[in-house]
């Protein structure tokens, strides 16, 4: 087992050797969950839920955070920082973007 | 210890999120849904952040502010221009995998054990969709922005197709290379090649993209940067990533198949960039001429009518018009008129662009109508006020075989009893095609720019003559 897996598997606690079988199984059981959901959203709401969604999918930041923090040669952390202010800035300003569409609608 | 509370976290950020998308079902739980999201957020990065594998929080503190300091100005942006900055944080998406899975890579070039088959096939998919997205969102980005260098108009040149397709084969083989050799010594150059070649693939994609497009494509792009962020969960082996990424890929994924229908294009047609494609319909017959009307006259026809249904396109977000929009809204439900707005799935340049400009002026989402809903109710409408839209309410979508619009449902704005049309110039619309329902017995233009028409029209009923 080596450092990189280390660190990522520690940021999401597994231990165990990889079991890309749960992968792939969780990967198809939150995209029938996302169908699901994401069909019974207003048509209204389409573009404040496009802000939401690309902020959510942000959550990359978790695997940058481990790439630009662990102990790693300065080039890998260098991509990681990277990575890290490219999905903080979808974080900060998807979120406050929906917000401020949302509050935009307003029935009469 | 630290790792159970990571293992916690994943699964309450996930159902934080879940509910975040849930509450999107209804305007009224809608911002509540931008907390849980927020929630779920803050838990998955503190509880990465307390993990011991952690040591350089300097550089998560720097990395962080820098995010806030362009997010936030990047929130700010005035609603027209929303459509370019979701093409540009899809870009930011993008980067974001394409550079972790690039540093994955060469963390595992150095601990080969970690070059699975699998996790090295998850890390070029990572990259391949990471990069493509990256670059071809900040070139839709450009073109929604105008950026001078960025071309506005379809690109195209014969072979576009052969070109593209093999630009992601290339890289596609590169891939299965690095999968079966991950440390070779030519390996690390090969990686780079895949790089380049999703770079350009992202370039190429979106040159033969016209404005029209713009809104299945951000949709696609949106799917592309869910995926990319699944991918990377599939590399770090961490199931918040996968899910969260995957909530992401539907949204875009559902999102692209109802813009393809509203524009009566296959999914296929679209993801492989077949699309964009310009023709000019040939000139049939005699050029028929439109009939101008004066703002006076418009203004006395939308007074008398009992409905009123606006249609609005892409031509009253170019003028910023939503505002006069509102005050024309006022001065005729005050009258008595009943007004409502037609909302074509494809209006604007993303999905809800026109919903959105809409609640900025103020008027009441419950006026705001979708196609499906309001096309019945056409043959009762007294009079249809077309404001800058133009192929979504062209009849010959109905029956002009060989038209670029044919078969793509359309606002039937010739059904009813009067049309009044806003149009800033008398150049065809951005299919390149006449539009025939200017040429209609029972329509009227009013040429010149959304906002100073609406504005001429509005103060019609300042004025006493008028009641």
């Amino acid at each position: 087992m080596t450092e990189g897996l280390l660190a990522a598997q520690a940021a999401t606690g597994d231990h165990g050797a990889v079991d890309y079988w749960s992968m792939l199984f969780v990967f198809v059981l939150s995209t029938f969950i996302g169908l699901g959901v994401i069909r019974r959203v207003s048509r209204l709401l389409y573009t404040p839920l496009m802000s939401l969604t690309n902020a959510i999918s942000a959550i990359a930041v978790v695997g940058s955070i481990v790439v630009a923090g662990a102990e790693y040669p300065i080039t890998i952390r260098v991509l990681g920082a990277v990575a890290l202010f490219a999905s903080m800035t979808n974080i900060v300003s998807g979120f406050m973007i929906t917000d401020r569409m949302l509050k935009m609608f307003k029935k009469q | 210890m630290t790792h159970a509370v990571a293992e916690f976290a994943a699964v309450l950020a996930t159902a934080l999120f879940i509910f975040a998308l849930y509450w999107m079902n209804d305007p009224k739980t809608a911002r509540r849904g931008v907390m849980a999201g927020i929630a779920g957020m803050v838990v998955a990065i503190l509880a990465t952040w307390i993990q011991p594998e952690i040591v350089h929080h300097a550089w998560i503190i720097v990395a962080i502010i820098a995010g806030f300091a362009v997010g936030v100005p990047l929130s700010r942006v005035p609603l027209t221009a929303v459509p370019q900055r979701t093409a540009l944080s899809h870009a930011f998406g993008g980067l974001a995998a394409g550079l972790v899975g690039t540093a994955e890579y060469f963390l595992g070039v150095g601990n080969p054990a970690d070059l699975t088959p699998f996790r090295t096939s998850a890390i070029v998919v990572e990259v391949i969709l990471g990069f493509l997205t990256f670059t071809g969102s900040l070139m839709a980005a450009g073109k929604l922005q105008e950026v001078k260098w960025v071309p506005q108009r379809p690109v195209t040149y014969p072979g576009q197709n052969v070109v593209n397709v093999g630009v992601l084969v290339l890289a596609v083989i590169l891939g299965v290379l690095v999968v079966i050799h991950p440390t070779a010594t030519w390996s690390g150059q090969a990686f780079y090649g895949i790089v380049a070649l999703a770079i350009l693939f992202g370039v190429l994609l979106i040159i033969p993209i016209g404005g029209a497009d713009m809104p299945t494509v951000i949709s696609i792009l949106n799917a592309y940067a869910g995926l990319s962020a699944v991918a990377m969960g599939f590399v770090l082996n961490n199931k918040l990533l996968v899910t969260a990424g995957a909530l992401d890929g539907s949204s875009g994924l559902i999102l692209s198949i109802i813009m393809c229908r509203a524009m009566n294009r296959s999914f296929t047609n679209v993801l492989f960039g077949a699309f964009g494609t310009v023709q000019k319909l040939v000139a049939a017959g005699e050029p028929k001429t439109w009939k101008q009307e004066t703002p006076e006259g418009a203004a006395q026809l939308v007074e008398q009518a009992r409905l009123v249904v606006i249609i609005p396109g892409y031509g009253m977000a170019v003028a910023q018009a939503q505002h006069k929009v509102r005050e024309l809204f006022d001065h005729l439900t005050k009258r008595g008129v009943t007004v409502k707005f037609a909302i074509h799935p494809v209006a604007g340049r993303m999905p809800g662009h026109m919903n959105v400009l809409l609640a900025e002026a103020d008027i009441p989402y419950t006026a705001l109508v979708e196609m499906d809903e309001i096309n019945p109710e056409m043959p009762q409408c007294d009079v249809a006020l077309v404001i800058g839209a133009n192929d979504v309410v062209n009849p010959a979508a109905r029956y002009a075989k060989g038209s670029p619009i044919y078969g793509m449902p359309i606002i039937a704005a010739d059904k009813a009893k009067t049309v009044l049309a806003i149009k800033r110039s008398k150049n065809p619309g951005f299919a390149g095609i006449d539009n025939e329902l200017y040429v209609l017995d029972n329509t009227w233009m009013l040429f010149g720019d959304a906002k100073a028409v609406l504005g001429d029209l509005v103060k019609q009923f300042g004025r006493s003559g008028l009641h």
